[in-house]
């Protein structure tokens, strides 16, 4: 006799799973522990065995769709045993009597209440059958939800939206109607799946004007939208970190949301290479001594240039620009698990020396894993610094809600054109701005980068 | 014997959640000290319905049916049958649901149980035997009793509980009952409907102090109309039991002593602990604390129903009971809590109610409309000659979601349900509005008093 095959819970969280390639077909004879499916989880890929054999008779799930755990995926027949009745009409045996609950060990009785009369042929009808049922039997539906046992085989949210209806409760609607909220993009927790006033609360209240995409309001679409890749066996599948996932979120968000300007200088290097040896002169004997870095000066820079063009020092904040008293320097710190931004907090009132201290300090307790979370707050700009890899030039990502980052490439030596026309050996760097064009336009970001560019053409004017 | 699930006590959460373990597919036994059906269809819901339905019958004759153009001589009545008549019911369904057990394979044990060890049942049975039944998974359902007033102990006779209040042999001349909840008021009726004079002794300041004010105020006047004595606000500072009168010394509404021939106590319930090899932790009222998933302090053991407080209702205990054993034996099922619930008294006009009374409304910073219809202009009210009472609807602001309904009147315990559905589906009163209601029923007050909360009921 037919028994469905549902979506195994493979793990303790699991609450649904993503059913991401049938390895059997339709007509395929399967065997107890036979693997038939791949199904993903909230944590990796696993296979699913059949716990029955039998023949795969039905399948009801496409590739790619996300089922709920115990949801039906395709149905399995004795062999010779026809498709379609069977697993429609068969009542197990005192289905009638039990009122619920018993959905997770007679998978049939679930097929029990699709006897409207239509058979059961393809995926399309599977569509009418929903929608119908959602109108006509919502106690039924909300019955089944209870137990835990989705009673709709189709894929969740998209099913309720290809069927040109939302299930949501009246006053999720009107709450979702107030605050211009798509009732489709949610993912209901009522029964059946159906929106209810907590859905919509949870969302939350987009900024006032819609041409102007805030960054608080961040975060929505991201996940869902992912496109997949398909992993083989031999492919390793690592689970995303808390760190990998805060920088997924807000470089997605960044780069979505913030309309990011890319400008570069190219900085002649040597007189800052000149100044640093010589402040570092004789270190060698000191063991206490603070060996000053290209960094040190490039920071020193960035902090200075603020006082020149106070405008880059800021944050777009939905209905205002907010201009900070404070340059709170954000120095991006590249760890083995990802990347770290921590703060020094009034760069302006710190000293060359004071300031490379500072830095030299965040580094190594962030890679000792010894900083608070507020050192990692508050940041008011960012530099991020790929000389020491030979990169000579790049674009970075704003860090949100930050509108300015400073991409620093390699000193290199170049073949300069010098003012009276010869051509010279000197030492080059490029820097890279990156400006949200919401807060600062081109010539802002430009004054910026002539500004840091004099300086540290000058820098012993950095050292006062 | 090894059980999946041994459920102590066979009430409303125990012995549905049993039913449901079994059919489930689990071997399940529910041991049970008195009689299947617990409380509720011994001695409580079931039989003090019986009990009602023969007042409310009576107090028509009695009182009312003059106006129908009817008239009776020599009307009586045979108290020995009032009471039969109860107890026949609570026996048919005490047998219905031995029936389900038998049906459901589950073992019912009559017996005391007691957790007497990990993973172990022990049974007192009531013929003497002793045994234990091993169990994976125990569920205590073991409910509660009767509290009573410190000082006045309960005798049967003179100071009685709410269960003897259904078997008196004969009806008192003069009853004095303590407590104006749900048991005090129905017994208040139904004795009062009997010719018994009653006072209603209540310490908060309204009769059923759970209920909307606006409600309990109206069933206040409704009961002096009927020659009940309500005396909320009051508390007793005094009792005398004499054995043939009782006499109990009140403050308040007014200070008196008060006597009568019986005193009901019905001044709420106390848990009915089972014996326990460890400590099980309770909360600061002495109930079963329980996790989300109705998990005790002990492995493995569960509890549902009243044994874990309010709100002491068979519907709630049934649900609780389902969801216990859902979350033990359905994978991936998380059980939930009572949420709405709806809340019933079964005197003459009805109260029942659901959500939030318009106190809690305002105590909690809700902005909200009240929609009122009274049965005083409710064709159907008037048709059946009980145009007492009314519904009042709480209506949130701004989007109109019901927060809270209470109704007083004929049927009301049976309207409520609408009222309930339209909650648990986050129906706003537009969609009540919008639903033809037949016409002419009593429930079409629901659908005016939907429309009232924005002035749009028609027939007032």
């Amino acid at each position: 006799m037919a028994v469905n095959v549902e979506m195994p819970k493979l793990s303790d969280t699991m609450t649904e799973g993503i059913l991401v390639k049938w390895l059997k077909k339709k007509g395929d004879r399967v065997d107890i522990g036979d693997v038939i499916a791949e199904i993903e989880t909230d944590k990796a890929t696993m296979e699913m065995e059949a716990f029955d054999e039998g023949v795969l008779g039905e399948i009801y799930v496409q590739e790619g769709a996300k089922v709920p755990v115990g949801g039906r995926l395709a149905v399995l027949l004795d062999e010779g045993e026809e498709p379609s009745s069977d697993a429609e009409e068969e009542p197990s045996g005192d289905a009638e009597e039990k009122p619920s609950g018993d959905a997770e060990e007679e998978p049939s009785s679930d097929a029990e209440e699709e006897t409207s009369g239509e058979t059961r042929e393809e995926g399309s009808k599977e569509k009418e059958g929903s929608e119908s049922r959602a109108g006509a039997t919502p106690a039924k539906k909300s019955r089944k939800k209870a137990e835990g046992t989705p009673d709709e085989p189709a894929p969740h949210a998209s099913a309720s939206k290809e069927s040109g209806r939302v299930r949501a409760s009246p006053l999720a609607r009107k709450i979702a109607a107030e605050r211009g909220i798509d009732l489709s993009s949610l993912r209901g927790t009522g029964p059946g799946g159906r929106v209810v006033r907590r859905d919509v609360l949870q969302v939350k209240p987009r900024a006032p004007e819609k041409d102007a995409p805030s960054a608080p309001a961040a975060a929505a679409p991201t996940a869902a939208a992912v496109i997949r890749p398909s992993a083989g066996e031999k492919d390793e599948r690592i689970p995303l970190s808390r760190m990998r996932t805060i920088i997924a979120e807000r470089l997605l968000a960044s780069k979505t949301q913030i309309p990011h300007f890319y400008l570069h200088i190219d900085v002649d290097a040597a007189p800052l290479m000149a100044l640093r040896k010589e402040l570092n002169a004789g270190n060698e004997d000191k063991p206490d001594a603070n060996n000053y870095t290209v960094n040190d000066f490039v920071l020193r820079a960035v902090v200075q240039s603020c006082a020149a063009v106070p405008e880059v020092n800021a944050s777009f904040d939905g209905d205002a620009i907010v201009r900070f008293a404070d340059v709170n320097l954000c120095v991006a710190i590249a760890l083995d698990e990802g990347l770290v931004t921590p703060v020094v907090r009034k760069a302006q009132e710190k000293t060359f020396l004071q300031l490379s201290l500072a830095v030299k300090d965040l580094a190594a307790r962030a890679r000792s894993k010894k900083l608070s979370p507020d050192e990692f707050q508050g940041g008011t700009v960012t530099v991020s610094n790929l000389g020491s890899y030979g990169i000579r030039s790049f674009d970075a990502i704003i860090n949100p809600p930050q509108c300015l980052i400073v991409a620093v490439g390699a000193i290199a030596p170049a073949a300069v054109v010098a003012p009276d026309g010869t051509i010279v050996a000197g030492q080059r760097m490029d820097l890279g701005l990156s400006g949200d064009h919401r807060v600062i336009d081109g010539v802002a970001g430009a004054r910026y980068l002539a500004e840091m560019k004099r300086l540290l053409e000058h820098p012993s004017l950095m050292l006062l | 014997m090894k059980y999946d699930l041994v459920v102590i006590g066979g009430g409303p959460a125990g012995y549905v959640g049993a039913i449901r373990a079994a059919q489930l597919g689990k071997r399940v036994a529910c041991v049970e000290n008195d009689r299947a059906g617990g409380t509720c269809l011994n001695w409580g819901c079931i039989p003090t319905k019986s009990l009602l339905r023969n007042a409310e019958i009576y107090q028509l004759l009695n009182h009312h049916i003059e106006d129908f153009g009817i008239s009776i001589q020599g009307l009586s009545f045979d108290w020995s049958k009032v009471i039969q008549r109860s107890r026949k019911t609570a026996d048919k369904l005490a047998g219905g649901v031995e029936f389900l057990f038998k049906k459901n394979k589950v073992d019912y044990i009559r017996g005391t149980g007691a957790l007497s060890g990990a993973g172990q049942v022990g049974v007192e049975t009531n013929d003497g035997d002793s045994t234990t039944l091993e169990a994976a998974e125990i569920l205590i359902a073991t409910g509660c009793s009767t509290r009573e007033l410190p000082g006045l102990p309960i005798n049967g006779k003179s100071v009685i509980g709410s269960r003897d209040a259904m078997t008196l042999s004969q009806p008192p001349k003069d009853m004095i009952i303590i407590g104006a909840g749900a048991i005090g008021v129905e017994f208040a009726y139904f004795y009062n409907a009997f010719g018994v004079n009653v006072v209603l002794v209540e310490m908060m300041s309204a009769l059923l102090p759970v209920e909307d004010e606006e409600v309990s105020k109206a069933l206040e006047r409704s009961f002096k109309k009927q020659g009940i004595r309500s005396l909320t606000g009051t508390k007793v500072t005094g009792t005398k039991d004499h054995g043939d009168r009782v006499e109990i010394t009140v403050e308040g509404a007014s200070n008196e002593t008060l006597s009568g021939e019986v005193c009901l106590v019905a001044i709420g319930v106390s848990p009915v602990l089972p014996q326990s090899y460890k400590p099980i932790q309770l909360d600061e009222r002495g109930f079963i604390r329980i996790d989300e998933r109705y998990r005790t302090s002990l492995p493995n053991v569960y509890a549902a129903g009243d044994i874990i407080g309010p709100p002491w209702l068979a519907h709630t205990a049934s649900y609780e009971g389902i969801q216990a054993i859902e979350g033990m034996f359905v994978e991936g099922h998380t059980p939930r809590k009572v949420g709405v619930f709806p809340g019933c008294t079964y005197c003459h006009p009805q109260v029942a109610s659901t959500g939030l009374t318009e106190r809690a409304a305002k105590d909690k910073g809700l902005k909200y409309h009240i929609g009122k219809f009274p049965f005083s202009a409710n064709g159907k009210a008037l048709a059946v000659g009980e145009p007492e009472g009314f519904v009042k609807l709480i209506v949130g602001d701004p989007h109109g979601e019901i927060l809270g309904a209470h109704i007083l009147g004929d049927n009301a315990t049976e309207l409520i349900a609408e009222l309930g559905l339209a909650m648990e589906l986050e129906a706003t009163w537009e969609e009540i509005e919008a639903t033809i209601h037949a016409h002419p029923t009593l429930s079409e007050a629901i659908h005016e008093a939907a429309g009232a909360a924005f002035d749009k009921a028609i027939h007032i």
